[in-house]
């Protein structure tokens, strides 16, 4: 295992060498200025002065190491300083990412201001998400074919299939519009301080986190339910009845514990790709997260706030995979990586 | 193929010889299919839907884009009524008709780049499932494209290129290329992994060995032995991608990346009359229930075909 372990991290190096450099080839391919926000009224000596400044006038090899050295080296010791409040060498002289829509705001500061609110709304989403979809395909998958299952499969099919687009302005039309129980519009300055704003937090997270949550769910209900069902006719289980368990020891103790280890695997899986689909809910219901910042980047042409958004997404997806990998390893024995 | 024939004319011996009948492998697919009542009630609804959107604009017309507010100050956000069958939207123009018109494009954009993602997905499958000298680098392709954050991704390329194509091809036809490009190239990946894998153990049957020991060339293993095996794979992707594709082009429009507003698609309708649902309602409610209709019928169509398609339910 922990030679398995050395060996998928190297493993991500390239990949990640890899992915970034497709990141930052697209956008520098693509046209754009930096000097375009500056006022008009700049003479074009002065704004080729500004663009050699910038290094816009280099190779691309060369502003690709530049921006590998900025995105690696310097971001991470900047963050170091500022979690541990300590120097490391001159960190006034380091040259960070900055954002070209905010002038000269390091890109990281303003990502770290967003994470919060795009971390309550996708954490609770995918936690209220495998609370209820984790014992709805257990359920279903045990009594299959049963009322409870049909339904079960075809409400997780609908969720899936409706566009969360959708089923959150629906659910704004109806609890927001005509029942008026829940704000339409996410307000991100509310202070939780006593019971009455934390119940205020709760009623504005109430349908983001549920358009996000219902989505996930119908996914993970149909996935545990196959996985159920996949461990059901096994011999062992059969075993486990014969020697005279009783029918819930034996789904608890046996075909759950079994059932369970792709289900694990999947929910790693997912947390990336939540955080993309948290980039649709954020917009609907205005929430200023992650996803709001970088859309609101692609339309301003803000390119380093993109790149680093994006970079930071294509980190998520690497990380969980191997958190996936390892998470499996370690529950299903039957894995050997040698 | 000839495998498949040969199992199912060798069921149909012992199970119905009093009707003798002949079944044929597509044969037992449709009759399986038809016991799917899901996936007929999504093929009913996919087919009217598909009618509607492509005969409706020729029987109702009605210009998407004429106002009615020239002729009737009152025209604007109006509910369903006589006249106007859906509403019309906040500039007065008539819902059904923008609905209609949208449909196309939806469905164009989902059908173009499901063909592009499965093209691209099969190619990437068969090669390195078939040549084992392209499988290392072509899966690792496969790995690293996957670890692409899509939807991000889809929004900066087509914001990026979207005004030089413009420029190139002109509003519609350029935007409609990239998008259909776009969405088609970052999602070829789930096919290829399950293409690769049908390859590989289709490539180790007996039937392919007898065909390589007859002395049949490679290019024929693959045409004539390999790809009719691994095409019911293929088909349950490649349904389940135009639902995929529709589904990211409603996104995209849906944040304002998508096509122009001259061209309203479901999801840039969406996007367009979120703001007016609190004055009229039916402006979101109708594009939402179209994309989630369609959606819906595809993906019981997929299920079903899924289930028809997979040899182990052969009876």
């Amino acid at each position: 295992m922990g030679q398995y372990l050395v060996r998928r991290i190297l493993t991500i190096i390239p990949t990640l060498i890899a992915i970034s450099f497709v990141i930052f080839a697209v956008l520098d391919l693509a046209p754009g200025d930096p000097t375009s926000a500056l006022p008009e009224t700049i003479r074009p000596e002065v704004r080729q002065q500004i663009r050699k400044a910038m290094g816009l006038d280099e190779p691309f090899p060369v502003k690709y190491g530049l921006w590998m050295r900025q995105f690696f080296v310097n971001e991470p010791l900047s963050l170091i300083e500022k979690a541990f409040d300590i120097q490391i060498g001159d960190g006034e002289k380091r040259l960070r990412v900055t954002s070209w829509g905010s002038r000269g705001v390091p890109v990281m500061d303003m990502i770290l201001e967003r994470v919060p609110q795009t971390l309550w709304v996708v954490g609770l989403a995918y936690v209220v998400a495998i609370v209820i979809a984790v014992p709805i395909g257990v359920v279903s998958a045990i009594r299959q074919y049963s009322i409870f299952d049909q339904v079960g499969t075809f409400i997780s099919l609908i969720g899936y299939s409706i566009p969360t687009f959708f089923t959150g302005l629906l659910m704004i039309l109806l609890f927001s519009v005509k029942l008026k129980w829940f704000p339409m519009i996410y307000d991100t300055n509310l202070q939780v301080v006593d019971w009455h704003s934390f119940v205020e937090q709760l009623r504005q997270s109430a349908m983001p986190v549920a358009v996000l949550g219902f989505f996930q769910a119908a996914i993970l209900a149909r996935f545990t339910r196959s996985s159920m069902l996949d461990n059901i006719p096994m011999d062992y289980v059969r075993t486990a009845t014969a020697k005279g368990f009783r029918e819930r020891y034996v789904v608890i103790r046996h075909i759950l514990r079994n059932s369970l280890i792709p289900v694990v695997t999947l929910i790693a899986l997912g947390i990336p790709a939540i955080f993309s689909g948290a980039i649709i809910t954020e917009q609907i219901f205005r929430v200023n997260g992650l996803g709001a910042l970088l859309i609101g980047a692609i339309q301003l042409n803000d390119i380093p706030l993109v790149q680093t958004v994006t970079f930071i997404f294509a980190c998520l997806i690497v990380a969980f995979n191997l958190i996936a990998d390892v998470i499996y390893g370690i529950l299903d024995p039957r894995i050997r990586y040698n | 193929m000839a495998a498949g024939t040969e199992t199912a004319s060798a069921e149909s011996l012992s199970s119905e010889l009093s009707q003798r009948q002949h079944r044929t492998l597509w044969g037992d697919v449709w009759l399986r299919f038809r016991r799917h009542n899901l996936a007929n009630i999504g093929v009913v609804v996919l087919v009217l839907l598909v009618i509607g959107v492509l005969a409706g604009p020729l029987i109702y017309t009605v210009d998407p884009e004429y106002s009615f507010i020239v002729d009737d100050i009152n025209s604007i956000n109006q509910p369903p009524s006589v006249n106007y069958p859906l509403g019309t939207d906040d500039l007065g123009r008539d819902t059904l008709a923008r609905n209609l018109f949208g449909g196309r494009i939806s469905l164009a954009v989902g059908v173009v780049a499901m063909f592009v993602s499965i093209t691209f997905g099969t190619l990437v499958g068969v090669l390195s499932g078939f040549f084992r000298r392209l499988d290392n680098p072509l899966m690792r392709f496969t790995d690293l494209m996957l670890a692409l954050p899509s939807l991000p991704l889809l929004l900066v390329i087509i914001m990026l290129f979207r005004d030089s194509l413009k420029a190139l091809l002109g509003p519609e036809l350029g935007i409609f290329l990239l998008v259909v490009l776009v969405i088609g190239i970052l999602g070829w990946m789930p096919t290829a992994r399950v293409v690769r894998g049908s390859v590989l153990s289709i490539k180790e049957k007996e039937f392919v060995e007898a065909a390589v020991s007859v002395g049949t060339r490679e290019p024929a293993i693959l045409w004539q032995h390999i790809l009719p095996n691994v095409l019911s794979p293929i088909i349950v992707s490649a349904t389940l991608g135009v639902a995929a594709a529709i589904l990211t082009e409603s996104a995209l429009s849906f944040l304002g990346l998508g096509f122009p507003s001259n061209v309203p698609t479901w999801g840039r309708l969406l996007f367009e009359n979120k703001d007016f649902i609190t004055q009229n309602p039916w402006l979101v409610i109708w594009p939402g229930m179209f994309i989630s209709l369609t959606i819906l019928s595809i993906n019981f169509i997929g299920d079903g075909l899924r289930d028809a398609l997979d040899p182990r339910q052969r009876r």
